[in-house]
């Protein structure tokens, strides 16, 4: 591939965690609101996590 | 006697019609993300998990991700390999045409290959659900 994609480690993440989360909703609950629910609830955890790991990785490189 | 009612109530139509969906199911869906939804007239889930395979694997592309071939040499090679080996028709369409051949040189690289690896991770999931669709265990 010539010309790559350059993206911030920041919005690679945010992204892995939209496709994710929608592929988990679809596939881990039965019905449409409880799909949107999970969904919603793993995108938080990852974008939360990603922060979390983030000052984790942060305070030890401190 | 009941319990068994509500298991057929359950079962969607295309699977008590024609058992052969359980194995047609993650077959189409494994060589074509979200199909097997989409056979079994999901429309919206199917080309939602379609989007969302499809979209990720080709960013990783985009982001000069590497497609992995069967090896013997690396163990966290090996478990790359079968990853991407999930996405089926897009792994087989990536060779084919010779994507994803770059190395690893730099860390939009890597975000590349983690998305191809986790594109046919997913679209595992998508199969698995496919099949629970077909033998009546999710509607």
């Amino acid at each position: 591939m010539i010309l790559a994609l350059q993206v911030s480690h920041f919005t690679a993440a945010v992204t892995f965690a939209l496709f994710a989360s929608v592929v988990f909703g679809i596939t881990q609950r039965n019905n449409p609101r409880d799909m949107l629910r999970y969904g919603a609830y793993c995108f938080t955890v990852f974008v939360l996590g990603m922060f979390a790991a983030g000052w984790v990785m942060w305070l030890l490189h401190h | 006697m009941a319990n068994t009612d509500t298991t057929a109530e359950a079962r969607p139509a295309a699977a008590a019609s024609d058992p052969r969906m359980a194995l047609l199911a993650p077959l189409v869906a494994w060589l074509v993300p979200g199909a097997g939804h989409l056979i079994q007239k999901r429309w919206i889930r199917g080309l939602v998990l379609m989007a969302c395979v499809v979209t990720m694997f080709t960013l990783g592309l985009a982001m000069d991700g590497k497609i992995y071939k069967p090896n013997t040499g690396d163990l966290l090679e090996m478990l790359a390999f079968v990853s991407d080996l999930g996405a089926g028709g897009l792994y087989i369409l990536g060779r084919m045409m010779d994507w994803g051949t770059g190395s690893i040189i730099n860390a939009t690289a890597d975000y590349g290959k983690t998305f191809i690896v986790v594109a046919g991770l997913l679209n595992i999931m998508c199969m698995v659900d496919a099949y629970h669709i077909a033998i009546g265990k999710k509607p």
